[in-house]
């Protein structure tokens, strides 16, 4: 796919331990936060950013969500996505949930998330991380905590890439939609 | 009012013509049929060139559905499917409502208007139940050409029996419906991997076969004539071919869609394919066609079953059994026959002329000189797409579908039907 | 291999259409929603809106209750038309019903009716999706599905999985999507009944068939019981009840000559006594509770996965 990569590993982990510390520093009166990334990229990036929050003494669970069944936007998508599954082996109630993406758009996906959050139990508090804020809103969301802000153009598709499903870490921009969503 | 017919190659196996002639059709009989030009001043000249011209050709297996299922067909629209197909003489089967089983429907029949000829088929048994013989006499001095009890066999071997002794003296063909019912009992499509793919309840070959021994069994004990309709299994053809060896009296026609299609037309449960006898296997089609070449089978002929769609429509097995067939059978035998050279021509035109009329023992089917001028004439090039039936029904699986080899002209007692595309 | 995420066709008609890539994406679909079944709230709301026309033209609790449940699971809206209380005592086709049906803007139809083929009847005629809930002894995909789904749960594949199916194959539908089914897939399938209940052109598909049941239990490692339905001794099929259970019964005797770790299926109901005893039924080597949570899993994915 034609795009221009604008940030490389050693940035991506950069931002990634900016988030860490972010996320350590707004929740220094919790015990126990839990982490959940949303699938895909959004998986690993929460597991690494636990990884490094348990190395600094933080206490952490690490889960994942699935949104594709609550997405409201299947009938406009011609591919319907594989269902990947939600991954949360433990109780969310009256815990601190910190949903982690890794490209904050139209906040579609995170409304999505929430919805599902709501039918899996009632945390005390649900905060929200990406790794890029591209602007272009659509729903009145925003993030707790940002890697990066991207100046984008509307039609631009911003793609992550990472280690574990994609063998490397960098972050590009592709010029029109003809590639697949994120 | 004369009509000349020329350039055309004239096949009248009743008269062993087979060659390029001019025909002379005046007030409605043949004139003649000669090789020089004639000097007649014709008013309607049909130029045939590249084309068959054969007698108007008999299909001695109809379904009229007139009187009862007029909804489905009636005398008059069957006959004109009739002449779009290149037949000008038609033998109607008594599975009417109520059935030809008495001298007032077979005078119906002939007193309904038509425009080919319609030879009745009377029941074997009053109400075609199996039970007691019809008034044979009445009905065959009122016109019927045989009898048969089409549509359901006559199951008691004893009456059976009685039906082919008693009409020796008339010297009319029993037709037989060769099934045995408690074999074929609520079965839909041939017994076989079909059926056991659609998980239908088949209809196994030998319930053909064994009342195909049968009847042919008691024609030789009785010396009697038999007529097996729509023969569909290897086997039965072999019994007829041993039986024909033997020299008994036995005579059995097939249906184009026997020798066209397989069980295999069924995957997609199209309720046009299903029909009864059903279609079968490429091993049957090929000994159905070693049948045909070697005149162990003398006829082809329709067995034209018009249905309503809203009962083909059904679910498969509440949907009636049965596909029109008249305006097909020519492009078909073409086909299936010539193409792959399995019969001449003269072979193809004796099976829709002089062997039915033999069997049936009718005027029809000659193009001796002061016969009815019936005439029908082939262009055996002309691709077509079967597209306008003229029948009542549609419950053809080859609507829609492209044929080659066309019917271009139907002449019955000397008025020409033109048929466009 | 470029994995699917489709299928192929907008309904769901029989094994015999689907391929192997598409048996897989059904059952990894379905492992991934069976998740939802063990919510607090077990309800997603994936087909928000979206309406399903059950249409049972035979009795059935057990696959309409399998098909309901997974349809309210996605959210979906349920019509439930019931032989007794539809049309088609007044006369009315199964087309017309069905046509009037989706006049009301189904997304799904989910039928099941004693003709062979009634589902592809449906299917060319309606934009709908039409689910084949068993037509005749055609075919009954979802079950098919469901057993595919337990046994690689158990197993992990079917690849040379030696499995036998033991009774009544001439009338059975699940027998029928199962061989098409499990062969796609790779098992060695054999069958083992009385010659009156096995097909008659059995052997141009290529399953082996046995008559004896302890030769045939011998080396399997799934035993696949179908009910055996009273009705076909009356149609003289075979002498009696009595006789078929000495013949074909699983019992622990006949398990001594299969595998020591060999598995027991069967599409329930099951006849307890007739065709297998209840203690096996209830044995740890019987598969068949988890057929049916697999059933309400099976069903959703099939929602998810048609337009």
């Amino acid at each position: 796919m034609e795009g221009k990569r604008i940030i490389e590993e050693e940035e991506f982990q950069e931002l990634l331990e900016s988030l860490t510390t972010k996320i350590i520093k707004a929740n220094r009166d919790v015990n126990r936060v839990i982490l959940i990334g949303i699938k895909r990229r959004g998986a690993p990036l929460a597991k690494r950013v636990a990884l490094q929050m348990r190395d600094r003494g933080k206490d952490v669970l690490v889960g994942s969500i699935d949104i594709n069944l609550y997405r409201d936007d299947l009938t406009t998508i011609d591919k319907k996505p594989m269902v990947y599954g939600t991954d949360i082996p433990f109780d969310i109630n009256d815990e601190v949930v910190i949903l982690i993406d890794d490209v904050l758009y139209t906040g579609r996906t995170l409304r999505a998330a929430l919805t599902e959050f709501a039918d899996l139990g009632r945390p005390k508090k649900i905060e929200y991380a990406c790794l890029i804020d591209r602007g272009h809103r659509e729903l009145p969301v925003c993030a707790n905590f940002i890697g990066k802000i991207l100046e984008t153009k509307q039609k631009e598709i911003v793609e992550v890439r990472v280690k574990e499903l994609d063998g490397e870490d960098y972050v590009m921009i592709v010029p029109h939609k003809h590639g697949k969503n994120n | 009012m004369k009509i000349l017919i020329k350039n055309g190659r004239v096949i009248d196996p009743y008269n062993k013509i087979d060659k390029v002639a001019e025909i002379v059709i005046e007030d409605g009989k043949i004139k003649s049929v000669t090789s020089h030009q004639s000097p007649v001043t014709s008013k309607e000249i049909i130029d045939a060139k590249g084309c068959i011209v054969t007698p108007g050709l008999i299909d001695m297996h109809t379904h009229l559905r007139e009187p009862g299922r007029e909804d489905k067909e009636t005398i008059l629209t069957g006959s004109r499917a009739a002449l779009h197909g290149g037949f000008t003489t038609i033998c109607c089967m008594p599975n009417t409502e109520p059935p030809i089983d008495n001298i007032g429907i077979v005078k119906f029949i002939f007193e309904s208007p038509k425009e080919c000829e319609v030879l009745p088929i009377g029941a074997i048994t009053k109400g075609r139940k199996g039970e007691q013989l019809s008034e044979i006499g009445d009905i065959v001095t009122a016109g019927c050409v045989a009898i048969s009890d089409d549509g359901d066999p006559v199951e008691s071997a004893e009456i059976m029996r009685y039906a082919l002794e008693y009409s020796k003296m008339f010297n009319i063909p029993v037709i037989s419906h060769s099934e045995d019912k408690s074999l074929s009992s609520n079965g839909v499509i041939n017994e076989g991997i079909m059926s056991l793919k659609l998980g239908m309840k088949g209809i196994p070959r030998i319930a053909e076969e064994i009342m195909v021994a049968r009847d042919i069994q008691l024609a030789e004990y009785l010396d009697a004539r038999v007529h097996i309709a729509h023969i569909s299994t290897k086997g039965s053809v072999e019994l007829v071919r041993n039986a024909k060896k033997r020299g008994v009296k036995v005579t059995a026609e097939a249906t184009p869609h026997h020798f066209s299609l397989t069980e295999d037309s069924l995957d997609s449960f199209d309720t046009n394919y299903k029909v009864n006898p059903p279609l079968r296997t490429k091993e049957d089609v090929k000994a159905i066609k070693q049948g045909l070449k070697d005149n162990t089978i003398s006829v082809i002929a329709s067995d034209h079953a018009p249905h309503a769609y809203f009962e083909k429509e059904l679910e498969f097995t509440n949907a009636p059994f049965g596909m029109t067939g008249l305006e097909t059978a020519i492009s078909l035998s073409i086909k299936e026959l010539i193409e792959s050279k399995i019969l001449s021509w003269n072979q193809l035109i004796e099976k829709f002329t002089v062997c039915p009329k033999n069997i049936l023992g009718i005027k029809a089917g000659t193009l001796t000189k002061g016969a009815e001028a019936n005439i029908t004439i082939i262009d055996p090039n002309k691709e077509w797409k079967f597209k306008k039936t003229f029948s009542k029904s549609s419950n053809s699986p080859f609507l829609g579908k492209k044929l080659k080899g066309k019917v271009i002209y139907t002449i019955f007692k000397g008025t020409v039907h033109k048929w466009e595309d | 291999m470029a994995k699917i995420t489709e299928l192929k066709n907008k309904d769901l008609l029989g094994m015999k259409e689907l391929s192997r890539e598409e048996i897989e994406l059904i059952c990894e679909t379905a492992e991934t929603l069976k998740e939802i079944l063990e919510r607090p709230i077990k309800t997603v709301p994936y087909l928000r809106g979206k309406t399903a026309c059950f249409l049972f033209f035979e009795p059935s609790t057990r696959t309409l209750n399998s098909f309901s449940l997974a349809a309210k699971r996605l959210s979906c809206d349920i019509v439930s038309v019931s032989a007794s209380s539809s049309s088609a005592l007044k006369g009315e086709t199964l087309l017309d019903t069905a046509k009037n049906i989706e006049a009301m803007k189904t997304n799904f139809v989910v039928v099941r009716h004693s003709v062979p083929g009634s589902a592809h009847l449906l299917a060319r005629q309606l934009s709908s999706s039409v689910i084949n809930a068993g037509d005749g002894t055609h075919e009954h995909p979802t079950q098919a599905l469901l057993d595919i789904l337990t046994i690689k749960e158990h197993f992990g594949d079917l690849e040379r999985l030696k499995i036998l199916i033991v009774g009544d194959i001439e009338h059975s539908r699940v027998a029928r999507s199962n061989i098409w089914a499990m062969t796609k897939l790779g098992a060695e399938v054999s069958l083992c009944g009385p010659p009156t209940l096995i097909p008659y052109s059995i052997a141009q598909i290529g399953v082996k068939v046995y008559y004896d049941l302890k030769e045939a239990v011998k080396d399997k490692d799934i035993i696949y019981i179908l009910r055996l339905q009273k009705e076909r001794q009356e149609k003289g099929l075979f002498p009696s009840i009595r006789e078929y259970i000495n013949l074909y019964c699983i019992t622990p005797e006949v398990l001594k000559y299969a595998k020591p770790d060999a598995r027991i299926m069967h599409p329930g109901p099951v006849n307890r006594g007739i065709e297998l005893t209840p203690e096996i039924a209830d044995s740890s080597k019987s598969l068949i509770l988890g057929q049916v949570l697999n059933g309400v899993a099976i069903r959703m994915a099939i929602f998810y996965l048609l337009k």
